[in-house]
């Protein structure tokens, strides 16, 4: 059997390519990428790339069935890269599963997900990698995880980071539980990078948040919540970034909400500190207002910040600095968000969501081209975990996302996939929308229009 | 919409001055009278009569008005909205009270403004005056002086106009 | 005109029309609080419940004392610590109190915004008793029919709220209500207690207390919570005193007539020194009497036929 994705604009960024072509799928795998010419005489099946024609290697018992999908004014890109979403299992399977989650991320356009380890038990030792590994292993999406920086997330003892990464874990992480001791972040850096891995940090000072729920600022004010100071989150970062100079660690920031955060970053960058970071649709497309109707589905952490650290994330994302879009996909249970505002669970469902809201929000209003804004969902998140995918090239693994930039979509939580219906995006209508999920050459998700050719046996 | 006047100035005039001889015969005097119009209709009728009263005997009649707003039954279906506060600056208790309003309908006002006089003391009696009775009880109240009985059907609007509030003396219906 | 709303949230969504409505209904409710039968039946088969997430006797003795002059009938709960360490979740607990035939709820909370999520929640309509740092209309009304009463008007007046301003309620619903009404509000206090911000709201913020109540016509006193000296927002009592304590040397620099108000309860000797509090300005004894109209006026405007609960 051979799939043909016909017509489509194709990009690849990691490549450079931007052109309307055909890609060739065999065996789960990218066969060619190129017009295809299907054989006339039943003789000979070419294919044409360019000006030359290169004979084709199919074993004639694989050419009697070949499938085409017509991409025709859809966008064919390398599968999308998420590398920081909540899977919740282990311990917290009312809020997502596995299965759920992945199920999302491919209904999303997301071909391989990240998860992070604040599971319980935390994901911090060889065990607990292989079971969200081989649990992954069944789902619709390539899962692979990060390890926890510290024994149960405790923040006292470094974890077996070692075995963890022998065991695939393809980064450590202090995510929702942000390492307060300087020194032990320094001593995590440090024997991370004896394995190559980087560090995934999630920056806040826990001194400057005890009990926050929102950007402190005049809606924080106005409404009577605890605030959340965008310095508790710039003083992390400036402080993991003197200890990425001093460890020579790669330090990914995770989420950087604040227009300071962004400045610190471009600081490092300049200086040749290993240093990338991501960024999340929610900080470019709301501001602190959205909590101003109490919307417990608005409360994340780091909080929604203010329109001028919106702009500054959207600079931030064109110039360079931030290379990462990830989604942080925080799914909750119904009860953990119907309560009332200082009780309610942080974070957002992000997976079914963020290419709408990067095509509307970024793309659309012109901040980045296509090529730049698929370029972070892809090729960048690859780059920053080491990762062979997030490209589209001939021999590798056929994990595609075929979706259609012009589209319009309204935001129903009820048609998520995901356990998780805590959107603040109910009822938005966006542009952009994931037409189907390939991953080793199967359609995971979604439906492209089909014709199928049957050939004649030689 | 069809208008009728069916009381002019002096009619008015004439059915008020009889109503406060009425009162003081019916009291042997105004010594220990005390006159209350129901807000805000039944004010300026209730300030007119204590005016006669007053003038006939040659004693202060007291007088104060009622707010009902907070007894009525029809609250559930009626807005909530807000008028003055009850003025009564004297004590109701053991007094001659003459309940002024002017038009005697369903009685259900009468009914609240009863209860309203109730809650302010012991009046020895409550007496009502109204300068229209135009039928269509729905409780067991009757008026003790009437202006004039005005036989009415349920759709018409009795409106009486006050020089005080409408610039004219004269009483309406509408239908 | 009546009020068209279900709840009674914060005075920050409300209008000068509604807020100066509110007013006139309670000014003219007083009368009955003087009466010696203190009843009226409007309200009567009407029931009201007093959920109450945090103590406060006085408020809750407030609205209780309203509803029963109104005649309606008042059930009251009390829920102590959040509700989640209780076990039933808030949402829960409203949904039971409704299904038992609750046509209003009175609800103070610690949390932000849980008035805002009762009202989401229920149909019955909710009227926000404090919540969190947000908001304490009822507070905010009953100030503002004290000074109106005191001064015969709210507009041009200058009002300055004094103390603990980033964890006040009573602050923001005393600032949007007054600022509405024409007055020009002043906060004051230690800058570790002015929230971010608040310079952005209608409002002259201060750090200096002597040139804060410079020809002021009010002066609303906050109460300084103890606690918050151990999360380190002013040093001690006796600097926080000597600081931003009103004093009868303090207020001479005011309008020779000014009025000192305070929401209760007080410490006295610490934001208020007693002479103050006993003196010819205070006016906090008459706060607490026109509480209990204002929330008389409130219950009767919310549960009329116009603004009735079930037609909202």
């Amino acid at each position: 059997m051979l799939l043909v994705l016909r017509g489509g604009r194709v990009i690849d960024p990691s490549r450079g390519v931007d052109e309307v072509t055909d890609v060739i799928i065999r065996n789960g795998h990218i066969q060619y990428i190129g017009p295809f010419s299907p054989p006339t005489n039943g003789s000979s099946l070419l294919v044409n790339r360019g000006q030359k024609e290169v004979p084709n290697s199919f074993p004639s018992q694989e050419t009697t069935n070949i499938k085409f999908y017509d991409c025709a004014g859809l966008v064919i890109t390398p599968g999308f890269i998420d590398m920081h979403v909540h899977l919740r299992e282990p311990g917290f399977e009312h809020k997502e599963t596995i299965a759920t989650g992945t199920e999302a991320a491919a209904a999303g356009g997301f071909t391989t997900i990240v998860a992070t380890p604040n599971t319980k038990p935390a994901v911090d030792n060889r065990a607990v990698v292989e079971y969200v590994l081989e649990r992954g292993r069944a789902a619709l999406v390539n899962v692979l995880t990060t390890g926890a920086a510290t024994k149960c997330n405790e923040g006292a003892e470094m974890a077996e980071i070692g075995d963890m990464v022998e065991a695939g874990a393809v980064a450590i992480s202090d995510d929702a539980f942000p390492l307060q001791s300087a020194d032990l972040m320094r001593r995590v850096m440090e024997y991370a990078k004896m394995f190559n891995i980087p560090v995934l940090a999630h920056c806040e000072d826990k001194s400057m948040t005890r009990d926050a729920v929102m950007n402190e600022g005049v809606t924080c004010t106005v409404l009577g919540l605890r605030p959340w100071p965008r310095q508790a989150e710039e003083i992390m970062i400036w402080r993991n970034i003197l200890l990425a100079d001093l460890t020579g660690c790669a330090l990914h920031v995770q989420h950087v909400t604040t227009a300071g955060g962004v400045e610190a970053i471009k600081w490092a960058k300049s200086r040749g500190i290993r240093v990338t970071c991501e960024t999340c649709p929610q900080y470019f497309s709301l501001t602190d207002d959205a909590l101003t109707s109490f919307d417990t589905n608005a409360k994340c952490n780091p909080p929604l910040r203010t329109q001028a650290d919106v702009d500054a994330i959207k600079a931030g994302l064109a110039d360079g600095t931030i290379d990462v879009i990830a989604t942080d996909h925080a799914p909750h249970a119904r009860e953990d968000k119907e309560v009332e505002m200082q009780e309610a669970a942080f974070g957002m469902v992000g997976l079914e969501t963020a290419l709408s809201l990067v095509i509307t929000n970024l793309v659309k209003s012109g901040v980045l081209s296509i090529g730049e804004a698929i370029e972070k969902m892809t090729a960048a998140p690859a780059r920053v975990l080491g990762l062979s995918s997030g490209a589209l090239i001939e021999g590798g693994s056929a994990d595609i996302t075929v979706i259609d930039p012009e589209a319009n979509v309204t935001i129903r939580s009820s048609e998520f996939k995901s356990l998780g219906r805590n959107t603040p995006f109910e009822g938005f209508e966006l542009a952009g929308r994931v037409v189907a999920t390939i991953v080793a050459g199967e359609v995971v998700s979604g439906e492209l229009r089909c014709g199928e050719l049957m050939m004649e046996k030689k | 919409m069809s208008v009728t006047r069916v009381m002019d100035e002096e009619e008015i005039r004439r059915a008020l001055i009889r109503i406060a001889h009425e009162i003081i015969e019916r009291n042997k005097g105004a010594q220990n009278l005390v006159v209350i119009g129901v807000q805000s209709r039944g004010v300026p009728m209730a300030k007119r009569l204590a005016k006669l009263i007053s003038e006939i005997e040659g004693v202060e009649v007291p007088m104060g008005s009622l707010n009902v707003a907070l007894y009525r039954d029809d609250f559930a279906t009626r807005s909530a909205r807000t008028i003055s506060a009850s003025d009564i600056p004297f004590d109701v208790t053991n007094k001659t009270v003459i309940l002024v309003d002017e038009v005697l309908f369903t009685g259900r006002t009468t009914r609240a403004a009863l209860d309203a006089i109730m809650d302010l003391g012991r009046p020895a009696v409550i007496q009502l005056a109204v300068l229209v009775d135009r039928g269509h009880r729905e409780l067991p109240i009757r008026a003790d002086y009437v202006g004039k009985n005005l036989p009415t059907s349920k759709k018409e609007r009795v409106d009486v106009h006050w020089v005080e509030t409408k610039g004219e003396d004269a009483v309406m219906i509408a239908k | 005109m009546q009020l068209k709303r279900k709840d009674i949230l914060g005075l920050q969504d409300m209008t000068a029309e509604e807020i100066g409505l509110i007013l006139d209904t309670a000014e003219s409710y007083k009368e009955i609080l003087s009466r010696p039968v203190k009843k009226v039946p409007i309200l009567r088969g009407k029931s009201i419940c007093t959920l109450f997430y945090e103590n406060s006797t006085r408020t809750r003795c407030s609205f209780e004392l309203a509803a029963k002059i109104m005649s309606a009938d008042t059930t009251s709960v009390s829920v102590s610590g959040s509700s989640i360490q209780k076990g039933e979740s808030f949402k829960d607990t409203l949904l039971t109190l409704e299904a038992m035939g609750m046509d209003l709820f009175v609800i103070r909370h610690s949390a932000s915004g849980a008035p805002h999520f009762a009202a989401r929640v229920v149909k019955s309509g909710v009227v926000n008793a404090g919540d969190g740092m947000h908001e304490h209309p009822t507070q905010g009304l009953l100030d503002m029919l004290t000074i109106r009463e005191n001064k015969g008007r709210i507009e041009g007046l200058k009002v300055l709220i004094v103390g603990d301003i980033m964890h006040s309620r009573v602050a923001r619903s005393n600032l949007w209500g007054l600022s509405k009404m024409g007055a020009e509000v002043r906060i004051c206090g230690p800058a570790t207690l002015l929230p971010v911000g608040v310079d952005k709201l209608p409002v002259k913020t201060y750090t200096d207390l002597d040139e804060a109540i410079d020809g002021v016509d009010v002066v609303n006193v906050l109460r300084i919570q103890l606690e918050r000296m151990d999360r380190g927002f002013f040093p001690s009592i006796r600097e926080y005193s000597k600081f931003y304590g009103v004093s009868k040397t303090r207020l001479k620099r005011a309008k020779p007539d000014v009025l000192v108000m305070h929401p209760g309860p007080m410490n006295r000797g610490i934001e208020i020194t007693p002479e103050v509090a006993d003196g010819e300005f205070a006016v906090i004894t008459d706060q607490v009497t026109n509480g209990v109209a204002v929330r008389m006026a409130l219950l009767y405007l919310l549960l009329g036929g116009g603004g009735s609960v079930v037609s909202a």
